[in-house]
């Protein structure tokens, strides 16, 4: 039998999907801004799943608590974007250095 | 099932997968990076669909909004060292080493391996379970405020949120420290247009980052969509020059960055005592404590978030030199 395509269905599946791309991506990738992307796309891939556990059948409200758990989580993650450019920013400007003398 | 809404969101689902894929496939990185804007743009369209506007609110103005302003400040870094600033296309690849089939294949099979853990536990976990909705929803008369996500953030799961503070302000020091005495690129000259732009919507940036931060109590919003909304005004103060940060603003900026912290950790202990613990706040006060936590945290946040695009501690760099 087909389950019913709800929406709950449909963006976890996402979830999953930007998940395993953002994993292979980070594992295969050798551009470091690339990697940075791709691990911020698992970081969402993680927060669409935690997204459509908090969503219920309307009109019911979904649950609150994973929904502060992913603004939690988006914060955090940009928190690690912003050290992890910085030290690509260190590193190219260290290599460029390296490259003139 | 014949919702008229489950074509939008398989549109919307196939969208993103399709931008995630291009985002990292693309080769120009401009373009990847934009790319990946408008993948989080459309996440946070696919989270109000998902009847999660707060968690929607956040994604856009933080995790693609100042995240993807820090990718492009980063990519123009990077242009600028390597000298490629004139010519984007040679800074598109940089150079890839072969990597041993072995190695390729075993990435493969461990994130297919992943993936399908992961879709196993989703498809088989029991679908709109128990979670902590009853929970919460008794708890909501003690919380002080009228709107569940803000009541969990800053009341319920408050420790949770004040080590998020802490991690914001943990990244501003670390991003100090590694960026010490690395010249800034030049900012790229903006014409009048921008300066136009940015005089036109400041002003409307910090009603709607106030209003968020006001609204939060009762309705969708709070401290952290408001903080980096105000952000954005940060963001237009650097990008045109209008706010040039001097060494001596380091004092004022510390400031700013520990108050959120600061207010959240004294408000949590001084709470505690006569049968309370920590960050249970009197349910008398507790409307008027939250609000000015949260005004205060995002007061750190907008700062905090601004001095993460601006990167590189405001020190002189002659001072710098003389004393390496």
């Amino acid at each position: 039998m087909m389950p019913a395509l709800t929406p709950e269905l449909i963006y976890g599946l996402t979830g999953i999907a930007v998940f395993a791309i953002g994993l292979i991506g980070a594992l295969s990738l050798q551009d470091r801004l690339r990697r940075v992307l791709a691990l911020k796309l698992c970081s969402v891939g993680a927060g669409f799943l935690l997204v459509v556990a908090a969503w219920r059948v309307p009109p019911a409200a979904p649950d609150p608590v994973p929904h502060a758990l992913v603004i939690t989580g988006i914060v955090v993650m940009i928190s690690a974007t912003a050290v992890a450019l910085a030290l690509i920013r260190r590193l190219q400007s260290l290599e460029a250095q390296d490259d003139d003398a | 099932m014949s919702d008229p809404f489950v074509i939008f969101d398989l549109l919307i689902a196939l969208s993103i997968i399709a931008l995630a894929v291009a985002s990292l496939s693309v080769r120009d990185l401009f373009a990847a990076i934009v790319l990946f804007i408008i993948f989080g743009l459309l996440s946070a369209l696919a989270w109000v669909r998902l009847a999660a506007p707060d968690v929607a609110l956040a994604e856009a103005a933080i995790g693609t909004g100042v995240t993807g302003a820090l990718l492009l400040k980063t990519l123009h870094h990077l242009r600028f060292v390597t000298r490629t600033l004139d010519r984007p296309a040679d800074f598109a690849f940089s150079a890839v080493q072969p990597v041993p089939m072995g190695v390729v294949f075993a990435n493969a099979l461990f994130c297919g391996l992943v993936t399908l853990g992961l879709a196993t536990a989703f498809l088989g976990a029991p679908q709109g379970g128990p979670g902590f909705d009853a929970l919460v929803a008794e708890a909501m008369p003690l919380s002080g405020v009228d709107h569940p996500v803000t009541a969990v953030l800053l009341n319920f799961r408050a420790y949770d949120t004040l080590m998020e503070v802490v991690v914001l302000l943990a990244a501003v020091i670390a991003v100090w420290q590694i960026e010490r005495g690395l010249s800034d690129a030049p900012a790229p000259v903006l014409s009048e247009v921008f300066h136009g732009f940015a005089r036109l919507t400041m002003p409307a940036i910090v009603v709607v980052g106030t209003y968020l931060l006001w609204k939060g109590s009762e309705a969708t919003g709070g401290a952290f969509q408001g903080g980096s909304v105000l952000a954005a005004v940060g963001l237009l103060l650097l990008l045109a020059r209008v706010y040039v940060p001097a060494p001596s603003h380091r004092g004022m900026a510390r400031v700013l960055f520990v108050i959120g912290t600061a207010v959240f950790a004294g408000v949590g202990l001084l709470v505690a005592g006569g049968g309370r613990v920590t960050l249970e706040y009197p349910l008398e006060h507790a409307k008027t404590l939250i609000l000015l936590i949260e005004g205060l945290v995002t007061i750190s946040i907008a700062v905090t978030l601004a001095a993460l695009f601006h990167g590189r501690e405001p020190v002189a760099l002659h001072a710098q030199r003389g004393a390496a």
